[in-house]
């Protein structure tokens, strides 16, 4: 297990393997693969919150000309039961959010798909919806565990007792709101059936999984099934999972006997693709007056649907973060007839250290303790809750070398002081943590007598970098040029691989790709070292190695620093600085790396303040779906961002020694910008996204 | 509530094609079009040229990016039938055979991608933003009447901000523009 | 999108009887960034495109007094960079980079900015009432979502916003607008283009139907100072949430001229004529602007969640006049 790969592929800058095929256009991504007979597929969408559809008149739609079929639960072939009721589409006429699926119209041209799909007429009955997140509401209740399977609530020591006793306490309740992932590339599905035999080109992070989902529904083989996405437009979780427009394509192929193609709109992602959960977070935190805590409790509130339950680990990261006897998390749910939230980047940390983050910079001020000082003094030697070892742990590192490349030494912490013109200017900081998961993997090599090799494993490259870290993984493990080595991902046919998810894609693949060659390497030597000319293959699969790794703590930190420049007649804020130091193991590609983490510092610094997606009451969904209204960061706000890494040597995670880094930089963003505009301002900000109105209102 | 959204019957005719004449990445094509397809839409299902991007369809991301007559806009807004004659250059036409256009070396180079996804609208962008808006002002720019001088960051940024990148890519992008900018 | 005839002559003449002939359900088509758009969400069903973007005459010339003539086609993105309007008329410029983006501002044409619709969520959601867009059906942003939307000059039925930046500018400046219609040319000044919502915010201006947007005209201006300021939830590619065009002409300490629209908070760019009022023959000082901004602001009947607007357009009308009175 310790074979610490030394060579020159891993560490070094390899541009993006794909980059020319990106840059040049030929990247080809779900609905752009060129299907003969391709028709085109247009949804229709509840327009209630809650209720039941009685009627849907297809008549003149069917009149037009070019129009193939349209499809809802009164004509729609029957599908298996799955657990995931949102993929049980056209299945019954209930309407569980606003935006469910009622019908799809297929034709021969998208502009005639999409002109029939309004012809169609559809009558409700609509019952009384119940869409507002609230504390007081007599529906909410403790879910059985949090995502994935974390417990819902843990308590040690006696929290209330220690917080009446405590010298400061801090108890402040933050919000977040709805956020969207998304992800540039519409969710896309192409379908065709052959015989029997289904394939699918998708837009999915998953496309194991996926092909599991749709042979479940379609009572298949998996092996009929096979699902094709060999380049992603992004996904930040959103395309973790089946969503219902893969079962709409691959049915209504099924129904018209042609392949059907269809791309969700940029409206339609807002109720049927998932997002992150609003949360209403309660921090209390207890401490002695030099600041070291003696209680955390964290209660979160956050919501789900009716149809399927999801509950984010919200409080999850409170429980390992810092060091204190007495801690209490909750999470409790409250279903409503809304769309199904579901994994965006970071789920679970990314909420929660944005509550957890900035209540520590509210004990920090009350304490009179520089907020970095506060965290190291509050720095747990082994795993809070589990007693565990950690595999390793370098928060502090991150602190200090992040703090002195920042330049936070003469940071005068009194708010509303230093002014430049009418903008207000300041600083803050927060940490950054994420949990390193590794799950088993297959992976399988092929070598050619040319000396190229060829790399396999049903991955993902959703923008991550993995193509390029998994050539520089297998370029080291083969001793190969990286040049010679094609690597294959985004196929269910590939020897199976996890989602690209839970940071977990570089460390799962690469440790199967590294056994799967050193196999393949083990063979050529039994060979005399000639590849033969029909080449040979070498596979392996990591599931047992998984199963055997020691009981650690596994998790990478961080700290990111932020400035930022309030203008106090117009509340804009500017963040003129984001820097991140990060401890994530080894860094398999410095280049790709850092895209990774300013990437998801961007998308960080767009939560705290841009993204929120607004409920309307009246009608039951999220109002502002489209690039006008939910605003995410443009070019112009972003300035200088930043990240660098300290050198950390962990040999307990897998044979690279990586920890995954898809989603830490998200984590800890939002806190260190709210904490540097009350550094500027004095205004505390506990309720996100923090836009003009909050400021001078 | 109840009520049944009631439409008139629709026109039973068959959409209105018409013909029309453009030049694509140099090659003239001579297509029938119906009056309701956007240059988008044409390039990506009529034509196979799927560089251009969908991702939002309402001229609100930029991932649909082109060049008109040199110009550019974005296609999802623009109706085909508008563009008799037009001169159109897409993410396929900007590199001359094996050569990469400056700008995609550079964003290879940069790192300025990720998924890839608002790339080619990003390259569009920047060529023709490079090649007929550098010597014009932009919201940022403080001497309106005077010519701007070389692109600053400051400057990069804001004329690329029609050009959305969801996974935060922009650091980069402005570094690949500015290298090929100088 | 239901089909449509298009077709695309050469000249405003043929334009205006195209678009008779073509019936209500006619539209004029320029860059379509705002119509095209409209047509996808299902808001307007035209049958019939009338292209009046490659018309003769989409250009800038300067009138015999000085001022300048500025074709209906012409470019956004060619408007702001031309010359003249960089040097004489920087208000304008600045309004228009500040508007949408460099792809769009190469698309729209400076007719249909004028002319184009609200962006509030509702009237663009057709699943959703709108009395904007079906009359009489309710409007559900007064107990809704209006963060956005008017503070000034709205009506119980409509709380919509303008979205234009180029109009905030163009109506500080005087514009005055020419139009074809079928009984022939006309001109009206650009104040007297949009009509406030009262009972009928489906109906956002005063021309009749077929009148085409053939020029817009803009007298000479003096030798004040002009600035557009912009605030928005993000840097750029956003619609305000507060604009001001502003004009100032000091002499003695003391304000001789001034001219002031603001965008973002009312249907229509909103001409701050008491604002301006206020301050003809005051010191040009921070407390004589912020006495005109609450003279102006005084008329604001903001909702809950909008209130915010009304500090921030005061905020930024004196920012703004601070600044002209130090050049």
């Amino acid at each position: 297990m310790a074979t610490a790969l030394r060579s020159p592929a891993i560490g070094s800058s390899l541009s993006r393997v794909d980059g020319r095929l990106k840059v040049t256009g030929q990247a080809v991504y779900a609905a752009e693969h060129q299907i003969p007979g391709v028709t085109h597929a247009a949804l229709l969408q509840a327009e209630i919150a809650a209720g039941t559809v009685i009627a849907i008149d297809a008549t003149a739609a069917l009149r037009l000309s070019g129009v193939l079929a349209v499809i809802s639960h009164q004509n729609a072939p029957r599908l298996a039961p799955v657990d995931d009721a949102e993929l049980a589409v056209f299945q019954s006429p209930a309407v569980a959010y606003r935006g469910q699926l009622v019908a799809v119209v297929v034709a021969d041209s998208l502009e005639i798909a999409r002109h029939a799909a309004g012809l169609v007429a559809v009558e409700y009955d609509a019952r009384p919806h119940d869409v507002l997140l609230r504390p007081d509401h007599p529906g909410i209740y403790r879910p059985d565990k949090v995502n994935p399977a974390y417990p819902t609530d843990t308590e040690q020591g006696d929290a209330d007792a220690a917080l009446a006793i405590a010298d400061i306490v801090v108890d402040e309740t933050y919000e977040t709101p709805a956020v969207h992932n998304n992800p540039m590339e519409p969710h896309a599905s192409l379908a065709v059936w052959s015989g029997g035999d289904l394939t699918v080109y998708e837009s999915t992070q998953g496309a194991a999984d996926t092909r599991d989902a749709l042979a479940e529904l379609f009572e298949l083989d998996p092996g009929a099934v096979r699902i094709v996405s060999p380049h992603v437009g992004g996904g930040f979780g959103s395309k973790g999972k089946a969503r219902p427009q893969i079962v709409v394509a691959a049915l209504a192929a099924r129904v018209v006997g042609r392949p059907v193609k269809l791309a969700l709109t940029r409206r339609e992602m807002f109720s049927l693709t998932g997002y992150r959960t609003p949360t209403l977070q309660r921090l209390r935190l207890g401490a002695d007056s030099d600041g070291q805590l003696r209680a955390i409790v964290h209660d979160v509130l956050e919501q789900t649907s009716t149809i399927s339950e999801f509950a984010e680990q919200t409080a999850t990261a409170t429980r390992m973060m810092y060091a204190a006897v007495n801690r209490r998390t909750t999470h409790r749910l409250l279903a409503l007839d809304v769309p199904m939230p579901s994994w965006m980047r970071a789920p679970g940390e990314c909420p929660g250290m944005y509550a957890l983050e900035s209540a520590l910079d509210e004990l920090a001020i009350a304490c009179r303790i520089d907020p970095i000082e506060l965290r190291i003094r509050n720095e747990p030697a082994v795993e809070p809750e589990t007693g565990k070892q950690w595999s390793s742990r370098n928060l502090v590192a991150c602190l200090r070398d992040g703090a002195a490349r920042f330049g936070w030494a003469d940071r005068d912490p009194t708010p509303g002081v230093r002014r430049d013109g009418n903008w207000l200017v300041g600083t803050g900081v927060a940490s950054s943590t994420y949990p390193t998961y590794r799950s088993g993997s297959e992976a399988s090599v092929h070598a050619d007598p040319d000396g190229s090799f060829t790399v396999s494993v049903c991955g993902a490259d959703i923008g991550t970098g993995a193509r390029t870290v998994l050539t520089q993984i297998a370029a080291d493990s083969l001793d190969a040029a990286p040049d010679r080595i094609d690597v294959e991902l985004g196929d269910s046919d590939l020897p199976r691989g996890p989602v690209a998810g839970g940071s977990m894609g570089t460390g799962s693949w690469g440790a199967a790709v590294v056994r799967a060659c050193e196999a393949l390497v083990a063979k050529l030597a039994d060979l005399g070292g000639v590849v033969p000319d029909a080449g040979i293959d070498a596979s392996a699969d990591t599931a047992a190695e998984v199963a055997a790794l020691p009981k650690l703590a596994r998790h990478a930190f961080g700290a990111q620093f932020a400035e930022v420049r309030v203008n106090t007649m117009t509340g804009e804020v500017r963040v003129p600085r984001l820097f991140g130091m990060f401890a994530v193991g080894r860094i398999i590609n410095p280049k790709t790396a850092r895209s990774q983490f300013i990437g998801g510092m961007t998308m960080g610094l767009s939560m705290a303040l841009f993204e929120q997606s607004l409920l309307d009451r009246e009608f039951g969904d999220y109002l502002n779906h489209d690039f006008a209204q939910y605003h995410v960061p443009t070019c112009a706000d972003v300035l200088d961002i930043d990240a660098a890494w300290v050198d950390e040597r962990d040999d307990r995670l897998n044979p690279m020694g990586t920890k995954g880094i898809g989603e830490i930089s998200i984590v800890g963003t939002a806190a260190a910008v709210a904490n540097a505009v009350h550094h500027a301002t004095g205004v505390r900000v506990r309720r996100l996204p923090i836009t003009p109105d909050r400021l001078i209102g | 509530m109840r009520g049944l959204r009631r439409l008139p019957l629709p026109l039973l005719r068959s959409p209105a094609n018409v013909e029309l004449q453009v030049r694509v990445n140099g090659e003239p094509r001579s297509l029938l079009v119906d009056t309701r397809i956007t240059l988008l839409d044409l390039l990506r299902e009529q034509l196979g040229l799927t560089g251009a991007k969908k991702g939002c369809d309402h001229g609100q991301c930029g991932a649909c990016t082109v060049l008109v007559d040199g110009l550019r806009i974005n296609s999802c807004l623009a109706l085909a039938v508008a563009h008799q004659a037009a001169d159109i250059v897409t993410v396929e036409g900007l590199a001359d055979d094996d050569d990469l256009h400056p700008l995609q070396a550079a964003f290879i180079d940069r790192d300025a991608l990720q998924c890839g996804y608002c790339t080619p609208g990003q390259l569009c962008s920047a060529a023709g933003m490079l090649a007929h808006e550098a010597d014009r002002p932009s919201f940022v720019t403080s001497d309106l009447a005077g010519p701007p001088g070389p692109l600053d960051a400051a400057e990069i940024r804001e004329r690329m901000s029609g050009n959305l990148c969801r996974c935060g890519a922009y650091v980069n992008i402005v570094a690949a523009i500015a290298d090929v900018a100088r | 999108m239901k089909p449509f005839a298009y077709e695309r002559p050469v000249t405003a003449a043929d334009a205006v009887a195209a678009l008779a002939a073509g019936g209500s359900t006619a539209r004029y088509l320029g860059g379509g960034t705002n119509l095209v758009d409209l047509m996808k969400l299902g808001v307007d069903q035209p049958d019939h495109l009338v292209d009046v973007s490659r018309l003769s005459r989409a250009t800038i010339d300067e009138t015999h007094d000085g001022g300048l003539l500025i074709g209906g086609g012409v470019l956004n993105s060619q408007l702001a960079a031309d010359p003249i309007v960089r040097a004489r008329y920087p208000v304008l410029a600045r309004a228009l980079l500040s508007g949408a983006s460099g792809q769009l501002r190469n698309q729209a044409t400076v007719a249909g900015n004028l002319l184009q619709r609200t962006r509030c969520s509702y009237f663009q959601d057709i699943s959703k009432p709108c009395n904007k867009r079906r009359p009489g059906s309710g409007c559900p942003a007064r107990d809704g979502h209006h963060r956005e939307l008017a503070i000034l000059g709205h009506s119980a039925s409509c709380l919509a916003t303008h979205p234009s930046d180029m109009a905030v500018a163009m109506t500080v400046l005087d514009a005055r607008i020419r139009l074809l219609g079928t009984d022939g040319p006309r001109e009206i000044p650009l104040a007297e283009l949009y009509r406030l919502p009262g009972d009928q915010p489906d109906r956002e201006t005063q021309l009749d139907p077929g009148d085409l947007i053939t020029a817009i005209e803009l007298p000479p201006l003096t030798a004040a100072h002009s600035d557009y300021r912009k605030v928005r939830d993000r840097a750029s590619f956003a619609f305000a949430l507060v604009s001001v065009a502003a004009l100032l002409d000091v002499a003695d300490g003391h304000v001789r001229e001034s001219r002031i629209a603001f965008g973002g908070i009312a249907p229509i760019p909103w001409r701050a004529r008491r604002a301006e009022r206020v301050l003809r023959g005051a010191p040009a000082t921070p407390e004589s602007f912020a006495r005109a901004a609450a003279a102006e602001l005084d008329l604001a009947r903001p909702l809950p969640d909008n209130a915010f607007k009304v500090t921030l357009a005061a905020n930024l009308l004196v920012e703004t006049l601070v600044d002209l009175a130090q050049r």
